[in-house]
């Protein structure tokens, strides 16, 4: 029998299947459950720094430790869960969504999770060894420079290797939409997903790389007596902060525009409607990625840039809020005389509405660069970016898991769950986040580890913190509900929602190859074009044919293995040089891995054609 | 017909390295790969214009940097990039052995940029004591600088094993996309050197 038989496999099999996988659905998964992995962990820290805050010189966690989790939390959520969670549905979605059967290089699909993977574990080895990172998640110099132990050295080298998968991630997904959708399927006929997860990817690549320049500086100067950043030899620690930051804004949008797609999917579906305003949303989501670029030194406001940079940064600040109305006002009109559905996943869509104005609404404040001399450091800042992160990126990410699910998985989450998880998360995130726009106005500052009491701050850091547990309840019922789904949920079709994009067009989960046929793209929502036509599948746009499909290779998990082995010898050849052999020893992995890939042919495999027929008789 | 006969054929197309969606992709991608690079390397330039006055009590730019080294330096990597246009010719007109000889002419040239480089810092380090620790300067000036020679080091070991790996098999489908994007890559070097070249050298001793 051929390579397309499923059968019944042991754990083993199964394991050595998803460490060598080279197929997008796969990774999905894997990015998916690492990101929820480290989702739970950046969660359980925010716990801990509600939980000390709970009361007025709360003495629940040290000052040191307090540190450490707001650094760890803040990277966490950044890095090892928003990233990650985002490219888990971009790998799942996108390949479909334009009508491909892979990805341009699975191969580099895969490098890019094992090196995300090794990278967040290095950032999190720092718990075990001394102490993590405790310089915020920002990292400024010089007090990540001057900080003691080697916890700011797990966060670079973890931030170095997990940003080199994500750079890898970003140019795949280039070149993935450039080139390899289907016939018919031009730019503008493009999903609004695949239209952010391309603008994303763009912004990946041409941010990453500062990012992976600070650190590199940062770990010359922590590392190998290199003076950046340390005044007494001459340099500039604003330079860390125009380097970081340059990366770090553009970050924002990374995360946020992939979640304007998904709600732009959901809102759609669950509308029956086309998408209002199709060709403006896609051009705002270009013009948010572009002033993306533009805005970094709105976060330096009182470093003492001087009025005229001050100016510049706040006014184009500001006009970043224009292209982001264009799509608020956009989904509210394809609401407008829609056959509306409440699901879950339209439940969290339209609670990030109201939530995600409230804190554009902030932005627009903190933009004005004399009042942000009055917010800056404070929780009205923390509340500000949490109601943009949390209210837009993780609600979304709650409305493409309930939203892709069936076509990741097969099954349908609970949807009664669902809606108790969204209940108890919305209520909780709005408890816990509200207040603290009042708590900083006040006087609170971000980052301390206590407050003193009768300062007016007691009951608003009360009611913050009971929000939180509420968060984290909701999160757990997240958690039943995917255990049960996964031990007994219901088997759906390939089309649970009634959908107008490509991927409800095949089985749930797809077929390994995707599209049996290259499907021909007649429209923008190209399966409800067919739909209303009254036809039950897609135009093929060849005849059936073998399929050339790509090997796995054990080869990525191994590569990134080697420079997390080299991450320690840099790390402790600062305190004793015979470590440098560790150095030796994981980029030679690396090295020889890559090498190996470069002189060994993978010319991949073909599924015949009559292998297909066969399979589609069973 | 077979994957070998595919990548084979009898008459090898004009662009050999865009003729399958493969190597269409590569083409791309790597185009790709090299705006991140730019935005590397243009933050390590911006690093340095920022800090290349912060010699401390360290030795400056003037008094480190001889013209007459880095004119050699330039020439050695300007050619080079020469003769890789050159090996591509070759690629392009199915001429497996002249293409392998040009890039040999190549990796040569890169290996005396090399050791020109390996010499310079050699020198500041044992004549002059500027090391990476010694300012800012020197911090700034050996990252921007390492990091090309650096790139040189990993362009030379790519062509190279390119090179030993197809030495029997000559060119085909499969593998002219990777000479195509090594020689990009080159390419790339060559241009990263010219700033160098104009805003380390020039702009440091005059």
């Amino acid at each position: 029998m051929s390579t397309i038989a499923a059968n019944k496999r042991g754990f083993g099999s199964a394991l050595w299947d998803y460490i060598t996988t080279v197929d997008h659905k796969k990774i999905a998964i894997l990015y998916l459950v690492a990101g929820g992995f480290f989702f739970l962990l950046g969660g359980l820290e925010a716990l801990a720094i509600r939980w000390q805050l709970i009361q007025p010189m709360n003495d629940f966690v040290s000052a040191g430790f307090y540190n450490e989790l707001i650094t760890m939390h803040g990277t966490t959520m950044i890095f090892l869960a928003a990233m990650p969670l985002i490219f888990a549905f971009m790998n799942a979605v996108v390949p479909l969504q334009i009508g491909a059967r892979d990805v341009a290089f699975p191969f580099l699909n895969s490098l890019g999770f094992w090196l995300f993977f090794f990278g967040g574990i290095m950032l999190n080895v720092g718990w075990f060894t001394g102490g993590a990172a405790d310089a915020g998640w920002t990292a400024y110099a010089p007090l990540s420079t001057t900080s003691a132990g080697e916890g700011v050295d797990y966060y670079v080298l973890g931030l170095q290797i997990s940003g080199a998968g994500t750079l890898i991630a970003g140019i795949n997904f280039l070149v993935t939409i450039v080139n390899m959708r289907a016939p018919g399927m031009t730019y503008m006929r493009m999903p609004l997903f695949t239209w952010t997860t391309f603008v994303v990817s763009a912004l990946i690549l041409f941010a990453f790389p500062a990012l992976t320049v600070g650190l590199f500086l940062m770990m010359f100067d922590r590392l190998f007596g290199a003076g950046f950043f340390n005044a007494d030899m001459g340099g500039n620690s604003v330079i860390w902060q125009h380097l970081f930051w340059i990366f770090g804004h553009p970050e924002v949008y990374i995360l946020i525009l992939p979640a304007f797609g998904i709600f732009s999917e959901i809102i759609s579906t669950f509308s029956k409607k086309r998408l209002f305003g199709y060709t403006a949303m896609v051009f705002a989501t270009v013009l948010i990625g572009f002033l993306g670029f533009m805005v970094w030194a709105h976060h330096m406001f009182t470093v003492g840039m001087g009025p005229a940079a001050n100016a510049i940064f706040a006014v184009a600040t500001m006009a970043i809020a224009v292209p982001t109305g264009i799509k608020i006002f956009n989904w509210l009109f394809t609401l407008w005389g829609g056959n509306i559905k409440l699901t879950t996943a339209m439940l969290w869509t339209l609670a990030f509405i109201p939530t995600f104005t409230l804190g554009g609404m902030t932005g627009v404040m903190l933009a004005a660069a004399t009042a942000d001399y009055q917010y800056h450091d404070s929780y009205f800042v923390v509340a500000h970016f949490h109601y943009v992160i949390v209210g837009g990126v993780v609600f979304g990410l709650f409305a493409g898991l309930h939203y892709w699910w069936p076509k990741m998985f097969g099954t349908m989450l609970n949807e009664k769950l669902g809606k108790l998880t969204f209940w108890l998360f919305f209520i909780g995130f709005h408890l816990t986040f509200f207040i603290q726009h009042f708590l900083g106005l006040m006087g609170m500052p971000r980052r301390y580890w206590v407050y003193l009491e009768d300062q007016n701050l007691d009951l608003g850091n009360f009611i913050s913190t009971i929000g939180a547990l509420m968060m984290g309840l909701g999160t757990i019922v997240l958690l039943y509900n995917i255990v049960l789904t996964c031990i007994k949920g219901e088997k759906v079709g390939g089309d649970p929602w009634d959908g107008r994009t490509l991927e409800w067009a095949i089985s749930s989960p797809a077929p390994f190859y995707n599209f049996k046929q290259t499907p021909l793209i007649r429209g923008l929502d190209a399966l409800w074009v067919e739909k209303s036509e009254g036809r039950k599948g897609l135009t093929p746009a060849e005849p059936l044919g073998d399929i050339h499909m790509p090997n796995g290779s054990i080869l990525p998990i191994i590569m990134s293995f080697g420079f997390f082995v080299a991450g320690f010898g840099f790390i402790y050849q600062k305190y004793d040089l015979s470590w440098l052999t560790l150095i030796f020893i994981g980029m030679g992995i690396s090295l020889a891995t890559m090498l190996i890939r470069s002189v060994k042919d993978d010319l991949g495999f073909h599924i015949h054609k009559e292998d297909l027929d066969k399979e589609a008789g069973e | 017909m077979s994957d070998q006969d595919i990548l084979n054929p009898k008459h090898m197309p004009h662009n050999p390295e865009k003729a399958t969606l493969e190597g269409k992709n590569k083409f791309i991608g790597f185009w790709f790969f090299l705006g991140g690079e730019t935005v590397l390397f243009a933050s390590l330039f911006g690093t340095y214009l920022a800090l290349r006055n912060s010699v401390n009590d360290g030795k400056s730019s003037e008094e480190l940097f001889g013209l007459g080294l880095v004119f050699i330096m330039t020439m050695l990597l300007l050619t080079s990039s020469l003769t890789s246009v050159y090996a591509m010719y070759h690629m392009k007109n199915n001429d497996f052995k002249k293409m392998q000889l040009w890039l040999g002419i190549t990796v040569a040239l890169g290996l005396g940029f090399l050791a020109c480089e390996i010499y310079e810092f050699y020198h500041y380090i044992h004549g002059y004591h500027f090391t990476m620790r010694s300012s800012a300067f020197g911090s700034a000036f050996y990252t921007l600088v390492g990091f090309h020679g650096g790139h040189v080091v990993f362009g030379l070991l790519w062509i190279v094993s390119l090179m030993i790996r197809n030495a029997k098999r000559g060119l085909n489908l499969y593998n002219a996309p990777k000479y195509y994007i090594a020689s990009l890559y080159w390419h790339f070097i060559d241009v990263v050197w010219v700033f160098i070249f104009t805003v380390v050298y020039l702009m440091g001793v005059l």
